[in-house]
């Protein structure tokens, strides 16, 4: 595995089959690769090495009913996660999500991961927000965590076992292109179906195409189209960018979380498991200001409900600092020993990046842009749909690009790691079985050309507009219009934007002409993927009328489940290139799937 | 065209903060025209809070767009961003510009001992080929037959926590004299990861791993020199670490 395999070379381009081509090498992509490894031809395609993914960064923990501290079941973590949607989520997929976390945590103890222990020795476990108990009558203990370094095990004990598995990784090869193929079908007609992907190489700047039977696509979020986000920089959404592109809806993509405890003016996460260990949100005047707005589970809300909370405080003038512009994270009361065994990188992190101690000072936290609900349709078979009924064969998603919907209009913590690990075996597997059954779709004559033609694009303007620039006109509007309060109006402002930054665009410019490592012209084309995903966010948000989870419009405060309780699908249709987005994004709605949970009023 | 793209620090309180001129001299090196490294000097407006892959942020997106470095979560848990700064391995987006002596200027240069690719960017290849030859896995013949997690004591669970907060960043092992002189010695992080398995009380294949670091490359090498304890931007005591592995080796077990 030391060497990465070269493929076949035909003029400069390389060519590689495989039968499984997973995209992404985070939570998702790496749970597929371990089932798909071992029973089938597989490559894992990554624009990191898989420990930079950003999964490495969640901190709290990941949900399972395994009822190793008190009673649970995960008939109560359906529930919860329904509830915690605000009733968009798709019940069907909850109850996978809810029944298979148990497996999923299974499995990963099995592969070695080191989890906090109860004194038994079994896999200890701790409140999280909007996680309980009998549908709602006090928080439970349901998050499996490992200190506040969840994520990073589950990351690294994924990759060991990928080393284990011998699994075939393309490090730094940055997917820019998906290949579709027509095929005329049994009954005649004539569909698009996936012959592969083309990635460029960072290292080298040389083409790679890689044919395979199924691809899965497995490329984390796109927080990056906000300023203040706890996303990493390489967070720019390429993989749902070229869904986008190739006319493949995207679903719900106004429904954008933004976690509560970002450290302020920084956007770094400071885990809610600060809060399911005891901490508390104050105001200025020290008070413990969510009693007000959940009077039963209280700091432990889901998200949506604690970082508008938060806003209202300071938005009605109760912020603290000089500037009333913040709320304190109190963890002061907790003993010092607990805050090192269980919460020892958060309070590093407000340390080395805050100056603040923790143990004796409350930490100055404000919503930051946390986790994409929205994304790429699937099945629950993490099977992409091309509308709202068919599948698009051999090409599947799964983790955060993907939408299955478990998430609905609101995540819950812990579900996101729980999210990965089983749609992301669903995937693998699914992926495997697939590839077995089908037949290779050809390849395209000239399979590279989009991917030339792309880069082309990207460097042949006049150069007179900076990428950074563009860049943060982009997120710093999207963090004042698009954030947790959102009206007509302001996502008109942002829209409008938009529209001069992607005209812009075309000039923008790469000043590094080389081949090699050549950030500076992947950084172009990653801006270009995050100015259509804005877009799509936006104008996806403008239409729907309603509030509901994280999307709150205040021209529009109640939630309306007579007309809106459904699906967005955004699709790419008519003028790509045309700035004006009513040109070429075409709007239409799924039903949501409701097995047991009628909606009702969603308090806390 | 607007000159501060640079993400400001901190909440606004503490943009209070003074802004300050400070010079970075970044070793360059692009394969494709030099022969030879050249330093390079940047005159850069910083504030109190910015880290030093904001003052590395700046240049490439103000000042020269070539300029290359990895980087990807920026508070120092992906790994990406280790480089050598005033002569020290450390995290560019955990190393605060306030912490360094802003009077005078600070030389950023790529990790030695790894062959470099361009200006902050080294072949990182060899380094996780050390790590995959420890056999960095649990390795257990049989699964608990109630289908459910094996179980370890929080003692034993202790037992190894500290060398599970390895990032794979290769701080460690880049800054180590040995490895510099020797590239084949596994170095402090191969060693961290398996000591991360070999005091693992579910795990079955200590022998194996202590029997490959029994090797003339493996920890015999190590001269507890600390430098690479001092790099860890993990904190992990690893030369400790490699210590422990050694002990083992000697008692023929864990």
């Amino acid at each position: 595995m030391a060497k990465t395999d070269e493929g076949t070379v035909i003029d400069g381009v390389h060519y590689h089959k495989h039968d499984v081509v997973i995209v992404g090498a985070g939570g998702a992509g790496m749970r597929a690769a371990i089932e798909a490894g071992p029973k089938a031809s597989t490559a894992v395609i990554s624009k990191l090495y898989p420990t930079r993914s950003h999964t490495g960064a969640a901190q709290g923990g990941m949900a399972a009913a395994l009822a190793n501290v008190e009673e649970d079941n995960w008939e109560w973590h359906t529930y919860d996660t329904v509830k915690g949607g605000d009733y968009l989520v798709d019940q069907d997929a909850a109850e996978i999500l809810a029944k298979e976390a148990i497996d999923a945590i299974i499995d990963l103890e099995n592969m070695g991961l080191p989890f906090n222990r109860t004194p038994d020795g079994r896999i200890d476990q701790r409140r999280f927000g909007g996680h309980t108990r009998e549908h709602g009558k006090a928080p439970v203990r349901r998050a499996c965590y490992a200190a506040d370094r969840t994520g990073h095990m589950i990351l690294q004990t994924l990759y060991q076992n990928c080393v284990k598995h011998g699994i075939n990784f393309f490090n730094e090869f940055y997917v820019l292109d998906l290949v579709m193929t027509d095929v005329k079908g049994k009954d005649g007609k004539t569909v698009s179906r996936p012959a592969g992907v083309v990635a460029y190489e960072l290292a080298t700047g040389d083409l790679h195409v890689f044919q395979g039977k199924s691809i899965v696509f497995a490329t984390g979020g796109f927080g990056k189209i906000y300023k203040t986000t706890s996303n990493a920089h390489t967070l720019t959404g390429d993989g749902v960018g070229i869904v986008w592109r190739k006319g493949l809806p995207l679903e719900d993509m106004e429904f954008f979380q933004f976690h509560p405890t970002g450290l302020a003016g920084l956007g770094i996460l400071l885990s809610e498991a600060a809060r399911g260990e005891g901490a508390i949100l104050r105001n200025a005047d020290g008070e413990r200001f969510m009693e007000r707005y959940a009077p039963t589970i209280k700091d432990l809300a889901p998200r949506d409900i604690v970082a508008r909370s938060m806003a209202t405080e300071i938005r009605e003038g109760r912020g603290a600092g000089p500037y009333k512009d913040y709320v304190y994270l109190d963890i002061t009361h907790l003993e010092p020993a607990v805050i090192d065994a269980k919460l020892p990188d958060i309070t590093e992190f407000a340390r080395t990046y805050l100056g603040v101690e923790p143990y004796t000072e409350p930490v100055p936290v404000l919503p930051t842009a946390h986790y994409a609900m929205g994304g790429i349709p699937t099945t629950n078979n993490a099977e992409v749909l091309r509308n709202n009924t068919e599948t698009v064969p051999g090409l599947f998603a799964a983790g955060e690009c993907a939408c299955v919907s478990v998430h609905g209009s609101n995540r819950l913590g812990t579900n996101s790691l729980l999210d990965i690990n089983v749609f992301g075996k669903r995937a693998g597997n699914n992926a495997v079985a697939y590839a077995k059954s089908a037949d290779w779709v050809e390849l395209p004559k000239d399979p590279t050309a989009g991917v030339r033609k792309l880069l082309d694009h990207v460097r042949s303007g006049d150069g007179s507009e900076r990428i950074a620039v563009i860049r943060r006109e982009l997120q710093e509007a999207m963090d004042r219009n698009a954030q947790v309060f959102r009206t007509d109006e302001s996502l008109r402002e942002v829209g409008d934007l938009i529209k001069t930054l992607r005209a812009r665009y075309r000039n923008v410019q790469v000043q590094d002409k080389g081949k090699r490592f050549n950030t500076d012209l992947l950084e172009a084309v990653e801006l270009g993927f995050l100015l259509d995903l804005a877009e799509v966010v936006v104008y996806s948000a403008r239409n729907r009328k309603e509030s509901r989870g994280a999307h709150m419009r205040e021209d529009f405060p109640k939630r309306d489940d007579k007309n809106l309780m459904v699906h967005t699908m955004a699709y790419l249709a008519g003028d790509a290139e045309s700035a004006v987005a009513s040109d070429h994004i075409t709007l239409d709605w799924k039903p949501v799937v409701v097995t047991n949970y009628p909606p009702t009023e969603r308090k806390y | 065209m607007a000159s501060d793209v640079v993400e400001k620090s901190g909440p606004r309180a503490h943009e209070a903060v003074p802004t300050f001129t400070v010079t970075m001299i970044v070793r360059r090196f692009d394969p494709e025209v030099d022969e030879e490294p050249r330093w390079v000097d940047y005159d850069l407006q910083m504030h109190g809070t910015d880290r030093v892959l904001d003052a590395l942020h700046k240049i490439k997106w103000e000042i020269d767009g070539s300029l290359a470095f990895r980087r990807s979560c920026a508070h120092g848990v992906c790994g990406s961003d280790a480089m050598r700064i005033n002569g020290r391995n450390r995290l560019a987006c955990k190393t605060l510009l306030k912490d360094l002596d802003v009077s005078q200027p600070i030389y950023v240069e790529a990790l030695k001992g790894l062959p470099l690719e361009k200006d902050l960017i080294v072949d990182m290849e060899p380094f996780f080929d050390s790590f995959r030859e420890v056999q960095p896995f649990l390795m257990a013949s049989t699964k608990p037959k109630d289908g459910k997690e094996r179980l370890q004591s929080p003692e034993q669970r202790a037992r190894f926590d500290d060398t599970t907060k390895c990032i794979l960043c290769a701080a460690c092992t880049s800054s180590c004299p040995v490895f510099w002189t020797d590239g084949q010695y596994f170095g402090p992080a191969a060693i961290v990861n398996a000591h991360r398995f070999i005091f693992d009380s579910r795990d079955e294949g200590s022998q194996v791993r202590m029997d490959i670091l029994n090797d003339q490359e493996g920890v015999w090498r190590c001269r507890t020199t600390f430098n690479c304890t001092d790099a860890c931007p993990r904190g992990i005591q690893v030369t400790q670490a490699i210590a422990e592995v050694k002990q083992a080796i000697m008692r023929g077990k864990p």
